[in-house]
């Protein structure tokens, strides 16, 4: 049913920490990985050993320079998988059903086997989250990894999303937002986390932690460079000699253009 | 946003279809017999070879039946359920013509109102799209309209009302075009909306997720053809607006009113183009490809 629920017992979802987030792909590939081994139709890839490599991603990450107003450049890597929107608008354009947001932990999925392959989701999502399989015809998307969480075949520690097992730098963090005290709820609030494209008015469930501010460049950063003194302005002996014999030929640079 | 040849000619057939069958249900022009036979036969291989076209672009098109299910919040499936039901409404009304000789008028004006409604449906899949500004207002269905009665009108032989649906369909789709160049920026998605990295800071896309393409990009960021925007529009414009009212005010003859239509569906076809091809979806903020 494509009528989203009015609320949802528990609100599954992600804390991405642009912070700490290194770039590495590590979840790109862990996601590519167990969603293609696993629940519903394999993560596609188009020619992949050829010229022109594409395929299937529920998670990707893009790299941004960030250019403050006074200080330096920052690269901030930043992974971008679906957001479960609580207003998702994904689901409710779904003309057969096959998109559907759960009650019982919002976590918003795609019923293989009633999905056409129109597409019309993919257009209804700001995010790029979704993404219809060139193989299969069918619309795949982000399950939050919903064959893991309540999977109790895994070790406990296995029982999250594989992007969020799988990242060596701890910037993805899995829980519920609906209770205050969560981990994902506390980080939200301690570190200031933010929606994307508020505007779009989807409610996004998950949250993306900007990242702190750089330390400033102090005044004098090595305590050993002022014995380290500047080459001399004036120099003298041999190389002097040379400096002024090689200005006094033809050819030689003008006072300004050494500078 | 990428234009598909399937939906170009499924909006533009139909459009022409169901504004043929919105004429031919209130009884204009007022036919029975073969002549009836002939245009119904015209108004439904617009109206159901549109239809067809656009299950083309479907991924599992033997599934589409389960596409009548969700109307209560799926303008996709409204437009299927309404398309159906028209058709259905329709296809009784002509028989009575074709075969009985009779104008079942009720029931025609059922068909004619569900005719303007599935065209309507029809335009709210797009209107309904915050993602696309451009999309994003009621111009797209006032567009999609005048343009499916104007070329109902040309289609059906009603002169008057074609050259005044055409002055409409003219006003609105250079209204359209106007408002729709602004339309993103109005909407205040930019990259620092969409990153949340833009507080007292400039960002700028450094590295797309990948070295090649992907669905997102094939499908949502379509930029061929933007630069030769100004002359399709021009083009567009005179073929679907300026000929065929020109072609009306001259004396009657089957060969203009053919020309007429002909012109009237090409321009409509470049304007459907670009329709698509000139609309911007918000994620290409997330790789740099929205510069506003």
């Amino acid at each position: 049913m494509t009528t989203l629920p009015t609320s949802t017992d528990r609100k599954l979802g992600l804390v991405i920490d642009l912070d700490t987030c290194v770039g590495c792909h590590a979840c790109v590939i862990s996601c590519k990985g167990w969603n293609t081994e696993n629940y519903g139709a394999p993560l596609a890839d188009e020619d992949p050993y050829g010229a022109d490599p594409a395929g299937t991603f529920l998670n990707r990450v893009h790299s941004y320079e960030v250019q403050p107003e006074t200080g330096a450049t920052q690269l901030i890597h930043f992974p971008k998988s679906c957001l479960h929107c609580t207003d998702a608008p994904c689901v409710t354009v779904c003309p057969t059903g096959a998109s559907y947001k759960r009650v019982e932990d919002g976590i918003v999925l795609v019923n293989e086997s009633d999905c056409i392959g129109c597409g019309l989701c993919a257009w209804a999502c700001p995010y790029g989250a979704r993404e219809l399989d060139a193989a299969e015809g069918v619309m795949k998307k982000c399950t939050l990894c919903v064959d893991r969480i309540y999977n109790a075949h895994l070790p406990e520690e296995d029982r999250v999303p594989a992007c969020v097992r799988t990242c060596p730098a701890g910037a993805r963090h899995f829980g519920d937002f609906a209770d205050p005290e969560s981990h994902v709820s506390r980080l939200t609030a301690e570190r200031g986390g933010i929606d994307l494209m508020p505007e779009q008015e989807t409610r996004p469930v998950n949250k993306y932690l900007p990242p702190r501010p750089k330390d400033r460049l102090q005044e004098q950063v090595d305590i050993l460079a002022p014995l380290l003194a500047p080459v001399s302005e004036d120099s003298a002996g041999f190389f002097g000699w040379l400096d002024k014999a090689l200005d006094r030929l033809p050819g030689a640079p003008s006072k300004d253009e050494t500078r | 946003m990428h234009p598909a040849p399937s939906v170009i000619l499924f909006t533009v057939m139909s459009g022409a279809g169901f504004g043929m069958l919105a004429f031919l249900g209130i009884g204009l022009p007022d036919v029975t017999g073969w002549v009836a036979f002939t245009f119904f036969a015209i108004a439904y291989v617009l109206a159901v070879g549109g239809l067809m076209a656009s299950t083309f672009h479907l991924g599992h098109p033997e599934r589409a039946i389960k596409a009548f299910s969700q109307w209560r919040t799926s303008w996709l499936s409204r437009e299927g359920c309404c398309a159906v039901f028209t058709l259905l409404v329709m296809a009784v009304y002509g028989a009575g013509l074709v075969f009985l000789g009779t104008r079942w008028t009720a029931l025609g004006f059922v068909g004619s109102f569900a005719s303007v409604l599935t065209v309507f449906t029809t335009s709210m899949i797009y209107a309904q799209l915050r993602t696309v500004p451009r999309w994003h207002s009621p111009m797209t269905p006032a567009l999609l309209l005048s343009l499916s009665l104007a070329g109902g009108a040309l289609l059906t032989g009603q002169e008057k009302a074609a050259i005044a649906l055409l002055v409409v369909a003219g006003a609105i789709q250079i209204m359209a075009w106007l408002k729709g160049d602004g339309a993103l920026t109005a909407s205040g998605s930019t990259l620092a909306s969409a990153t949340g990295l833009g507080t007292a800071s400039t960002v700028r896309a450094f590295e797309p997720p990948h070295t090649g393409t992907n669905y997102l990009l094939n499908e949502f960021v379509h930029v061929v053809g933007r630069k030769h925007g100004l002359q399709l529009r021009v083009i567009s414009f005179f073929l679907m607006i300026v000929l065929p009212i020109g072609m009306l005010l001259l004396p009657f003859s089957h060969l203009f009113a053919a020309l007429a239509v002909l012109s009237h569906l090409a321009g409509t076809a470049v304007s459907r183009w670009l329709f698509f091809a000139e609309a911007e979806h918000v994620v290409g903020l997330y790789y740099g490809k929205r510069t506003t």
